[in-house]
């Protein structure tokens, strides 16, 4: 860990947001993770995604379970409610957290061990329930907190610092939410904020689960030579397929891009996201093609990066169990208590 | 034989889900509405179909409706356990049979008299279709009890309209079935038996209602709003009964919406955690577990704990360690739920004894949860949670206010000038709590990492103990607001009996048959933990004090010796956990020797 303060995450400009916020506002506590660490840039585009997006700090909740990855949450938005929970279990509780309140937008940051070892299970089923929130990965193949040992997203053949090679088959994150039914999966690179940014917006306004992996290299114990999840190795393997534009409701949409190669899709407050597509044959809409495609890719050896699948016609959490528009957390006593009367008359069921 | 009436018990022997069920209630429910005392103990196997299943029925006009251990009458409708089933009748009693096959000669008995009434042929006659002819044999045994043991006619046929008035063809094969198996034993035997039933008046006020749905009502009652659950015998009955319940009380009839939400968990670990996230922001939640759930929630109820998170889990027990027998009830969890989690951890428990309790219990937890904000159990087990009882007719008083304990409002966020999640406590030791989103100065990070007063990450070893020295104030606190124990004192007493749950009505029983045998005791059953004062008080006040449980380490009364000034030498064990609903015959099989010992050795002296 270094003690050395670090600069602190700033936006050009420092400009106000809608709500008179400066990116400052949407910072929290210095960081005390290591210097150059992948996850410090996330959150400074995390910080970013929040203050362009002009969300009232204190209506967002952000939780984590327990990594390196999973201290980031103090590192955000200090004005939001956190929650540091447990090992791979950040996914369960938020589930009921947006379960007793449907209003607050959640974020859930995780890390590769956290959610693909001990919490493999539960970022599925968080996943099939469409839980609303923006489920960040920050993954460096590694476990960072426990000191480098191969973590679940280790590609076989990635050599850990000792030099020693990982034989077991990695879980991609990607492909496992495409397969369980994701309607949203997005693959990003922490050292290239200019496209993680607009995933992250899009994410946060998605209905329903938003899954983003962000590779973010583990400069302690996972950036060397051999390494698959290396700053070096991200940089020269990533394959942009998607790039997505994140516009906002109300903004003007320009076209610049030729026709064809832009796909736009709407989101439910009325925002759109602008994919554009790299790889002209991609289809961020159709999962089968895509699942195909990246399946492809990355037997090949890249590692494709965007959004690359978004399905705004999914069916989130509460929209499935039907439930009432005010939190559930707020409604009164008075209409959740049946009463004496209705105690007295279902008794008669039980003569 | 010298007629007894309401005083007498039968046990009926099927195989599982042959339909048997459906009858068995019926003859209870039958008995029930004559106004008799009564009980019905399902004694199942962990099977959908095959195995031998026993239900067990005790009818007793002075209440005494724990199980018993002698059976007058044996309905023997299983051949593969005919054996063993005609064995356990005492002499002088009665075995009802299919005699559409002879029984084995070997098994016949002169002690017993043998009815015999050839239900499967004549169901073969009455009824055409295969299925039918298996579920009717057992409403036409219902009937045959009906005669011999003189049940209202009027009441089975009321009960019958009541069941299948919407469904003629059902109502017409029942009505038919019960008719056949009457008019039988009528005609062939001397009805009724010298053990029969009288119309009383002692269960006017009162329900039949299984705890597992008791439990439900009481968390509908109590306001909750998010509940989260993995199914697992015998607890999966209170999920079911608390979504009829939301069906029924808590969806709007026009637009269909809910105002709940219940989550079907992957498993324990994420039904804990579910409920930790819903009741950190601000709903009333639950999760509903049996044992192996339970050690599977170890590691979030410490953080429910320690990041003081007010949640309620429901354990109905069963027969443990590991799978164990899940159809079986046991009290084996108590040490495990008073201590669960990692480090020092310390809950509050509530012990419920039968479904009333369940339902005052359940809605009376939230109210504690929230006002000491950590996690509450509420342990009942099998034959709580999934027999039927007859209790008292539940009350519900309009003007309850649920008690939230110490939650900010917006207003008062806005008056203060900074807020801190754990100071200033008050008396109970707790601090105020914000809820997520009303209020940007509300907002704080909540962990289960070290935290200090403030609640800010920290290692410093003073800090740490501050914060946990006031979580065992706050644990004390709870025994100022948890039910108290129920005593019972006789002016002869020479010993103390201590008790808990499901145990009441046998413990009661047998303390009555030890009057009888000159024998008095005072009795006490402690209904949660942390032990109030009135526990220390009777454990003080007795020499020898017998504690009854149903589990092989004595729970309960390692319990009592760890957390009360009690000490153990007065101490005696009287346990049985072989799975069934406890006797008062087991009771006093080793409570009679201990006490004619002690006088044996006071006289020696
Ligand atoms: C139940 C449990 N087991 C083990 C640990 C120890 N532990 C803490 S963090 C961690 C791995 C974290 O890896 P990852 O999620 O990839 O986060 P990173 O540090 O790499 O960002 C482990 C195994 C724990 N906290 N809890
Ligand atoms: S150990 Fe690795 S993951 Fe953890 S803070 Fe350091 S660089 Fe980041
Ligand atoms: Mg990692």
């Amino acid at each position: 860990m270094s003690y050395i303060k670090k600069p602190a995450v700033r936006h050009p400009s420092l400009q106000a947001n809608a709500l008179g916020l400066t990116v400052r506002d949407y910072e929290g506590a210095m960081s005390t993770l290591c210097a150059g660490c992948g996850h410090d840039s996330v959150t400074a585009a995390i910080v970013r995604a929040f203050h362009e997006l002009d969300t009232p700090p204190h209506l967002i909740a952000k939780l984590s379970g327990i990594g390196c990855s999973s201290k980031t949450p103090t590192y955000f938005v200090s004005g939001a409610h956190g929650f540091n929970s447990a090992h791979g279990r950040m996914p369960a509780i938020v589930s009921g957290a947006a379960a007793a309140n449907r209003e607050l937008t959640y974020i859930g940051v995780s890390g590769d061990g956290d959610s693909l070892s001990i919490g493999l299970g539960q970022m599925a089923h968080a996943i099939r329930r469409n839980v609303n929130m923006l489920y960040v990965i920050e993954n460096n193949g590694v476990y960072g907190l426990t000191k480098g040992q191969f973590s679940a997203s280790a590609d076989v053949g990635s050599k850990s610092k000792k030099g020693e090679a990982n034989t077991q088959s990695p879980i991609d994150p990607i492909m496992l939410a495409l397969s369980i039914g994701a309607t949203f999966v997005a693959r990003s690179f922490s050292g290239d904020k200019a496209a993680l940014v607009p995933i992250l917006k899009a994410g946060i306004r998605h209905k329903g689960l938003a899954l983003v992996d962000v590779l973010s290299p583990c400069v302690t114990f996972n950036d060397h030579e051999g390494s698959t999840k290396s700053y070096t190795h991200t940089r020269k393997h990533q394959l942009p397929v998607i790039e997505a534009d994140f516009v906002p409701r109300r903004s003007p949409i320009e076209t610049s891009q030729a026709p064809g190669t832009v796909q736009t899709v709407t989101m439910h407050d009325g925002s759109v996201v602008r994919l554009h597509k790299v790889a002209a044959d991609y289809d961020p809409t159709d999962r089968e093609k895509a699942w195909s495609f990246l399946h492809a890719r990355a037997a090949a050896g890249d590692i494709p990066v965007g959004l690359l699948y978004i399905d705004e016609k999914g069916t989130e959490m509460h929209a499935g169990n039907k439930t009432v528009a005010q939190p559930l957390s707020q409604v009164p006593f008075e209409q959740l208590c049946p009463g004496s009367a209705a105690l007295e008359a279902l008794q008669q069921h039980y003569r | 034989m010298k007629t007894r009436i309401n005083e007498f018990a039968f046990k009926l022997a099927n195989a599982n889900g042959t339909g048997s069920a459906s009858a068995n209630s019926l003859i209870m429910q039958a008995i029930f509405r004559m106004g008799i005392p009564v009980a019905g103990k399902n004694l199942f196997p962990s099977n959908i179909q095959g195995l031998p299943t026993w239900y067990e029925i005790r009818v007793n006009k002075q209440g005494h409706t724990a199980r018993t251990a002698t059976f007058d009458l044996m309905v023997a409708m299983n051949a593969e356990t005919y054996a063993r089933d005609i064995k356990e009748v005492p002499p002088g009693g009665w075995v009802l049979y299919d005699s559409s096959w002879p029984l084995t000669l070997s098994m016949l008995r002169d002690d017993v008299t043998f009815l015999g009434v050839p239900f499967a042929k004549m169901c073969a006659e009455a009824f055409t279709q295969a299925r039918e002819r298996t579920l009717m044999k057992n409403i036409m045994y219902a009937g045959t009890l009906a005669a011999l043991l003189d049940m209202d006619m009027q009441i089975i046929d009321v009960m019958l309209k009541e069941k299948f008035g919407k469904k003629p063809a059902l109502m017409e094969s029942n009505k038919k079935a019960i008719v056949l198996g009457y008019d039988y034993a009528k005609k062939h035997f001397e009805c009724p038996l010298p053990i029969r039933l009288e119309k009383m008046n002692a269960t006017a006020d009162s329900i039949l209602i299984d705890g597992n749905t008791a439990t439900a009502l009481g968390c509908l009652y109590a306001g909750v709003t998010v509940a989260a659950w993995y199914p697992i015998t015998p607890s999966t009955g209170v999920l079911d009964a608390f979504t009829a319940f939301c069906a029924k009380y808590r969806t709007d009839k026009k637009t269909g919406e809910r105002s709940y939400c219940i989550l079907q968990a992957e498993d324990e670990l994420a039904a804990v955690g579910m409920i930790i996230g819903a009741a950190w922001n601000g709903a009333r939640a639950f999760t509903s577990t049996s044992g192996p759930g339970i050690s599977l929630m170890n590691e979030l109820i410490g953080l429910a704990y320690y990041a003081e998170i007010p949640i309620v889990i429901v354990d109905v027990q069963r027969v443990g360690p590991s799978t164990g027998m899940p159809t079986r009830t046991q009290q084996g969890d108590l040490m495990t739920c008073a201590y669960a989690s990692h480090g020092d951890t310390k809950h509050v428990i509530l012990l419920p004894a039968n479904p009333a309790e369940c339902f005052y219990f359940a809605q009376n937890a939230f109210d504690i949860a929230e006002r000491l904000q950590t996690p509450v159990f509420i342990l009942t087990d099998l034959d709580i949670g999934m027999n039927d009882w007859v209790v008292p007719r539940l009350k519900w008083d309009d003007s309850f206010k649920p008690n939230r304990g110490r939650v900010l409002t917006a207003a008062e966020l806005e008056a203060l000038p900074k807020y801190y999640r754990y100071s200033p406590e008050d008396e109970l030791g707790v601090a105020a709590r914000t809820l997520p989103g009303v209020h940007a100065k509300g907002a704080f990070f909540t962990r289960g990492s070290g935290h200090n007063k403030l609640g800010c990450y920290t290692e410093i070893p003073d800090e740490y103990q501050e914060v946990m020295d006031r979580l065992t104030r706050k644990h004390a606190a709870a025994k100022t607001i948890v039910p108290p124990a129920i005593i019972e004192r006789h002016e002869a007493a020479t010993f103390g009996v201590v008790t808990i749950g499901g145990c009441d009505l046998a413990v009661r029983e047998a303390m009555e048959q030890l009057r009888h045998l000159g024998l008095f005791g005072d009795f006490m059953r402690v209904r949660a933990f942390p032990f109030g004062e009135d526990v220390e008080e009777f454990l003080q006040s007795h020499s020898t004090i017998f504690v009854v449980e149903q589990n092989r380490d004595a729970q309960l009364k390692s319990l009592l010796t760890l957390e009360t000034r009690v000490s153990k030498e007065k101490l005696r064990s009287v346990i049985a956990y072989g799975g069934f609903p406890l006797q008062a015959k087991q009771v006093v099989d080793i409570v009679v020797p201990h006490l004619r010992q002690d006088v044996a050795q006071e006289a020696g002296q």
